[in-house]
């Protein structure tokens, strides 16, 4: 029972891996770039639902699209000034100037909200399901967060497979020539790529703020590391992938807690991908992609 | 005569006159700031940068090696530096009673420190190397942050009766007259500070004669060949896996080196220290200075160490400024206005440069 207890932790913490994750892969899918300042932009998202819930007192639902909706403007602006001017520059230049703009976010966030750590309001009510007669116990707060990853996930795939938009960011993340030609406009695509992914990393944000309750401007960086890690185990660029690694890696850092060393869990996530790496070079569910000549 | 005229001459062809430049920008330098020490012109503050400076260098020069003229992106590169740090501790402070002078025993820790770290860089190059582009550049960020986790969790000591080891709890006992060298996330405590500047430079002068001795010659022909065309680098009969790893362990290599010599420049240092930023920090460097371009990763690593402290005046905003600087340089660098502008630039100085040469003649 106590193995089961461990998986659901496991389940909880990954789903919060997998939204931010689903970020960073819509991204690299569509505009080829690793966004490091996505773990930043969930910190922002953070912040203001914290003021929006402590200084404002608005409902938590209220704050939450509040939050969000400060994300995705922040998401577009970015990439309208950081990353637009560089659509033709090499990778490397592009990875160095999201650096960037993670440093300003960090240090923005230092000068505006200090470097003191706050403490998050507990947002959902702190009980419990009980099953198997009290045997195992589920908190809401897990509950809440695994139901929102999956209907973020579900909600993502509809929109992809099935609107016309979701379309046309296929066709992007294909080809963006033959998507030109085909009357897409490439630039509008990728500004909504944006704006979804940042959009659900304040999602992200306060379900993990909610688990754990500390607030600071380095908030982002740790599950901005683990959430990219996430999304290369399930193959950069794949949506299911993105998914499938977050949840697999929250299930193998808090087992490797409970069952091996708790100061070495990171070290564990980290050997674990690694492996899986060199079994399948391009992630549990990517695309193998043959070189041309 | 005319043998020397040549010599110079060559040392400034084409081909060669970025290597020139670059061992001018360190024994130039080297001599002004000696002469601001000797003089006491040289505020405190910017000592203390002074060898934190040429350990950047040496780690950037060698990601460079890796990045820019082998083409993979490591992400790790302050895992090879966290490496040759502790190791260079260690074996500073298992042999200062054996070697009381400092210079000695700082150039066995430097030396020891690049070998494990190659010899580490050689053991994960085998698997890393097989994996290509953004998948690569995440293997090499998780060795890294494996290796400042198990750093993290490591304790050793030192007694009469030699080392002695402990993983993630503090299980020494040391005999009496015993010291800990890393007690886990405390790091080391109590290192002799026995890295010098002068070090330090002899260290970039090295690093500068390895890295371009390798780009000049045959293997360096071939990494470069690897990276701009893999398939046909195979063709011609390079082994592909081999000319990468060449490139891996000796830019390993450098980062263990600068991680010793910066290591053993301060009485206290946490395992912490070593993580993802400064890996990244160190690949800004690189990529400011120009891939493949050593002359400006040198002039970048000292401009962008310097930058934060010459902005101190601006206090709480600096940070903001740097990050702001860092965008705008990109964006600039990678705009066709500024290019065109660059290149037209550089005709007319070279132009200028050829009408001079035609007029001696």
């Amino acid at each position: 029972m106590a193995f089961l207890s461990y998986l659901i932790n496991g389940l909880s913490l990954g789903s919060v891996y997998a939204i931010i994750a689903l970020g960073y892969t819509m991204v690299y899918g569509i505009a080829k770039m690793l966004n490091f300042a996505h773990g930043d932009i969930m910190m922002v998202g953070a912040f203001v639902a914290f003021f929006a819930l402590n200084s404002f007192g608005l409902p938590v639902v209220v704050s939450v699209i509040l939050s969000m909706l400060a994300t995705t403007c922040l998401g577009v602006v970015i990439e309208r000034l950081a990353y637009k001017p560089l659509r033709q520059a090499s990778s490397l230049s592009v990875l160095i100037t999201a650096i960037g703009v993670s440093y300003f976010l960090q240090n923005g966030a230092q000068l505006l909200w200090s470097s003191s750590t706050k403490v998050f309001p507990s947002i959902i009510a702190s009980g419990s399901l009980r099953l198997f007669g009290g045997a195992l116990s589920i908190s809401y707060l897990t509950l809440v967060t695994i139901t929102a990853c999956i209907a973020v996930m579900v909600c993502l795939t509809l929109f992809i497979n099935k609107t016309k938009t979701g379309m046309a960011m296929r066709a992007c993340s294909e080809d963006k020539g033959a998507a030109t030609l085909m009357g897409i406009n490439v630039n509008r695509i990728i500004s909504i790529t944006f704006a979804i992914g940042s959009g659900i990393a304040a999602l992200a944000a306060v379900l993990l703020c909610a688990t754990y309750p500390t607030l600071s401007p380095t908030l982002g960086s740790m599950p901005g590391i683990k959430a990219f890690t996430a999304a290369v185990f399930g193959g950069i660029g794949s949506i299911p992938g993105a998914f499938l690694g977050g949840l697999m890696l929250g299930v193998i850092e808090i087992l490797a807690k409970a069952y091996v060393s708790t100061q070495l869990s990171d070290a564990i996530v980290f050997a674990v991908l690694i492996i899986v790496l060199l079994i399948k070079p391009t992630g549990l569910l990517g695309k193998k992609l043959s070189e041309k000549v | 005569m005319k043998n020397k005229k040549s010599f110079v001459g060559n040392l400034f062809s084409r081909t060669y006159r970025s290597r020139t430049i670059s061992f001018l920008i360190i024994i130039v330098g080297y001599i002004l700031i000696e002469l601001l020490l000797k003089t006491g012109n040289l505020s405190s503050m910017f000592q203390s940068l002074l060898v934190p400076v040429t350990c950047y260098i040496v780690a950037a020069l060698g990601l460079n090696l890796n990045v820019g003229v082998s083409g993979e992106l490591n992400l790790g590169q302050a895992g090879f530096m966290s490496l040759g740090a502790f190791m260079g501790i260690c074996v500073s402070g298992a042999l200062s009673s054996a070697i009381p002078n400092g210079l000695i025993r700082l150039v066995i820790a430097i030396v020891l420190g690049a070998l494990i770290a190659s010899v580490l860089g050689f053991v994960i190059g085998v698997p890393v190397l097989k994996l290509q582009g953004d998948y690569l550049a995440i293997v090499t960020l998780a060795f890294g942050e494996i290796i400042k986790s198990l750093i993290n969790n490591m304790y050793v000591g030192i007694d009469p009766n030699g080392f002695q080891f402990s993983f993630v709890e503090n299980k020494l006992s040391l005999a009496p007259g015993g010291k800990m060298l890393i007690s886990g996330p405390m790091g080391a405590t109590g290192t002799n500070r026995i890295a010098t500047f002068s070090v330090g430079v002899v260290l970039i002068l090295i690093a500068l004669v390895i890295v371009y001795n390798l780009i000049y010659s045959r293997s360096g022909r071939a990494i470069q060949a690897c990276r701009d065309n893999r398939i046909a680098a195979e063709s011609v009969g390079i082994h592909v896996a081999n000319t990468k790893m060449l490139a891996f362990v000796v830019s390993a290599g450098l980062a263990g080196a600068a991680g010793a010599l910066y290591g053993l420049n301060y009485s206290t240092l946490i395992p912490a220290k070593f993580d993802f930023n400064l890996s990244i920090l160190i690949l800004v460097y690189v990529v400011l200075g120009g891939l493949g371009n050593m002359t400006g990763t040198i002039i970048s690593t000292i401009v962008l160490v310097l930058l934060p402290e010459l902005l101190r005046g601006l206090q709480d905003y600096r940070m903001l400024i740097y990050a702001v600087i860092l965008i705008v340089m990109m964006i600039l660098s990678n705009n066709e206005k500024v290019k065109n502008l660059l290149s037209l630039l550089h005709q007319k100085l070279s132009f200028g440069k050829t009408k001079e040469a035609e007029a001696n003649e």
